[in-house]
This record gives structure tokens, C-alpha cells and sequence, in this order.
């Protein structure tokens, strides 16, 4: 399915997504902005954006938040899940609109979701209820300290 | 949440920072999910708002210079794009070497994030973690033994979490009343890779 996806993907789509990984203009015009960076117009960057975003190539198209300038919290949680649990677990965990990210990784910590609230209190009351729904423990690993993020992928 | 919760929890924020203004919280609610697709988003948002283009603009570019936008661009699914292999690379390294070992992955564009968090023992020792964005595991092997190679970390214990299936991912929203979703709704399809 990925490969496909990347195979319908022309250099212009490319181009679009690579630029707007590094950002986007404030100013009255953007996209004609953007446009003319890519040697292309402004009608045709909208459509492709547009089509990117239905075949969910793109998750969003806008700002990225600083959650702790905004009084935000996130934390990373690990779960151990007997495999035979695991599909019950998820549905619980993805039950709640806090879980962000939610993720089956290849380790006897199997289980691996990223919480985002509205303030830090309020990890704790969550990894509460999936502790309590699911019988199994929370593995609470909060950052302690940022060294970078480059979530950036070249296409 | 309406304004006024909002303004509270604003208050907390530490630091330096001043709280946001009730205009910074509203335009901040209108643009979360995405900037309209049309020829003058930032007009568009402001109709929305009752307020004039010019003011959208210059709060945005003040909420930027302060931080509390890192960045206005796109979210990508990594996988949709041929980045299959998402490994999660964990290090057990002694705490007063973690800061140095964050500023050697830096310098590799293949590492994606690095973050310090707290052990969990005695299941869990690992305190340095980061994100290796690869096409294939080999690929994220290969970069593996380059962090291992170049930033001394032969004798440092660590383990590879490659991702199985992915059950949800959407970006954090913050200022959207209206965002609470069915308790049980599927996230999205989950995906083997």
C-alpha cells in the first residue's frame, strides 16, 4: 500500500511536500507564494494539496503547536500486553481521545502511545483509567529533556 | 472548553511567557485542523473571526516569534511515503553522558527526534531515546551502527522497537471544543508494515 502510494506521487507532489515540511508563509498570499517557489500557480498548488490531504498523504495542513508554551502536556506510555490481550487493549486505549499516537511495537513492551492534554494533571488521571480498564500497568515516560526534533521526511 | 477555562489554564504556563490573549486563542482554535484551502487563507480566518486580515497576520507572526507556533507547514504519514520502517531506538547511558550523546545524534539528519526520559526500573533501563525514520531495517541498522560507531557507543546497551502495526495517529489538538469523538470509534485501520 505504501509503495503505490509513493508511486502515484509525481515530482510535483514531491516538491510540495518537501517545501512544506519547512514551512509556510504568513502573508496575504501564501499559496501564490508558495506557487511561484515551485514554478507552478497557485490554482494547481490548492488542487494538489487538496488531493494529498483526501488520499491522506497529508495528515494537515497548518500550524504545529508548542504544547508546553501552551500549557499542554505530553507523555510517551509503554504497556506490556500478552499478545492474545492486545486487540482488547488497543480498543480501550484508543478509546480515549487523549491517546494521540498509538503504536504495537516489536518488544515485549509492546505497546506504545503518546498522550496529549490540555494540562500535564491530567496524564495521570488517564494512565489511571487505562490502568484500571485494561488490568494492566502504565509505563509513564514523560520527556525529560529535548535534544531535537526534525520531523522531516525527504520524498 | 470556552475562553475562559482556557484563559485559566494559560495563566499557568511558566516562565517568562506572557498569557496568551483571548484574539491568540481564537484565531489559534480557528486554524487548528488546517488553513483553508483557498487563494487568502489568513482573509478567510479572519472573516471567520470578525476580525481584519492584518490582524490575523500580525498575531500569527507574533505567535511564531514566541514560540507557541513551532512551525506552520504539513503533517505527513511517513508510511503513505514509503518510510516503513519506524524504529524506536532506546540507550541505557549514564546520566551525566545523555546531553552529550543528544548533541552527537543531532548531527545525523536520519535521526528524527531525541529525547531524555526517566528508566522505569528495574523493567526498563533505557533513559536515551530516539527515532530512526528508515525505508527498510536494514537501512535503520546501517544507521544504527554509524550512532554506535561515531558517537563512542560500543559499550552502551541498547534495543531496537520497530513499530508492527500502527492503531492511531492524528496530530494533538488543543483549543477544539467540539473535538470529543465516540468513545469507542476505531482511531484509523490499523496498518501492517
Amino acid at each position: 500500500m505504501a509503495d503505490t502510494q509513493t508511486a502515484l506521487l509525481d515530482d510535483l507532489d514531491r516538491s510540495i511536500i518537501n517545501v512544506l515540511q519547512d514551512g509556510f508563509p504568513i502573508g496575504p498570499h501564501p499559496y501564490a507564494q508558495v506557487a511561484g517557489e515551485l514554478d507552478t500557480d497557485e490554482t494547481t498548488l490548492l488542487e494538489r494539496l487538496q488531493r494529498l490531504l483526501d488520499r491522506r498523504i497529508l495528515t494537515r495542513f497548518g500550524p504545529m503547536y508548542h504544547a508546553q508554551h501552551m500549557g499542554g502536556a505530553f507523555s510517551l506510555v509503554a504497556m506490556r500486553v500478552p499478545p492474545d490481550d492486545l486487540d482488547r487493549v488497543v480498543e480501550i486505549v484508543n478509546g480515549f481521545d487523549e491517546v494521540a499516537h498509538n503504536y504495537e511495537r516489536e518488544h515485549a513492551f509492546n505497546l506504545w502511545f503518546v498522550l496529549a492534554t490540555e494540562t500535564p494533571d491530567v496524564i495521570g488521571q488517564v494512565l489511571a483509567h487505562i490502568e484500571h480498564a485494561t488490568g494492566h500497568r502504565c509505563y509513564n515516560m514523560p520527556k525529560l529533556e529535548e535534544f531535537f526534533v526534525r520531523l522531516r521526511v525527504p520524498v | 472548553m470556552d475562553v475562559s477555562d482556557l484563559r485559566t489554564r494559560l495563566q499557568r504556563i511558566r516562565g517568562d511567557t506572557v498569557p496568551l490573549a483571548a484574539a491568540d486563542i481564537a484565531l489559534i482554535g480557528a486554524i487548528e485542523k488546517g488553513l483553508p484551502l483557498v487563494s487568502r487563507p489568513y482573509a478567510a480566518v479572519a472573516e471567520q473571526l470578525g476580525i481584519s486580515e492584518a490582524q490575523v497576520l500580525e498575531r500569527l507572526a507574533a505567535l511564531r516569534e514566541r514560540g507557541v507556533i513551532k512551525r506552520m507547514g504539513v503533517v505527513v504519514r511517513h508510511r503513505e511515503l514509503g518510510y516503513r520502517a519506524n524504529g524506536m531506538v532506546v540507550w541505557d547511558v549514564p546520566d551525566d553522558a545523555v546531553a552529550g550523546l543528544g548533541q552527537c545524534f543531532s548531527r545525523y539528519d536520519f535521526v528524527t527526534l531525541c529525547y531524555r526520559r526517566p528508566r522505569q526500573l528495574p523493567e526498563w533501563p533505557y533513559n536515551l531515546f530516539c527515532m530512526i525514520h528508515g525505508k527498510s531495517h536494514d537501512e535503520v541498522h546501517q544507521g544504527i551502527a554509524r550512532l554506535v560507531r561515531e558517537c563512542g557507543l560500543q559499550r552502551v546497551p541498547h534495543e531496537v522497537l520497530f513499530s508492527r502495526r500502527r492503531f492511531k495517529q492524528r496530530g494533538a489538538r488543543y483549543h477544539c471544543p467540539e473535538r470529543r469523538e465516540p468513545p469507542h470509534a476505531p482511531g484509523e485501520a490499523a496498518h501492517r508494515g
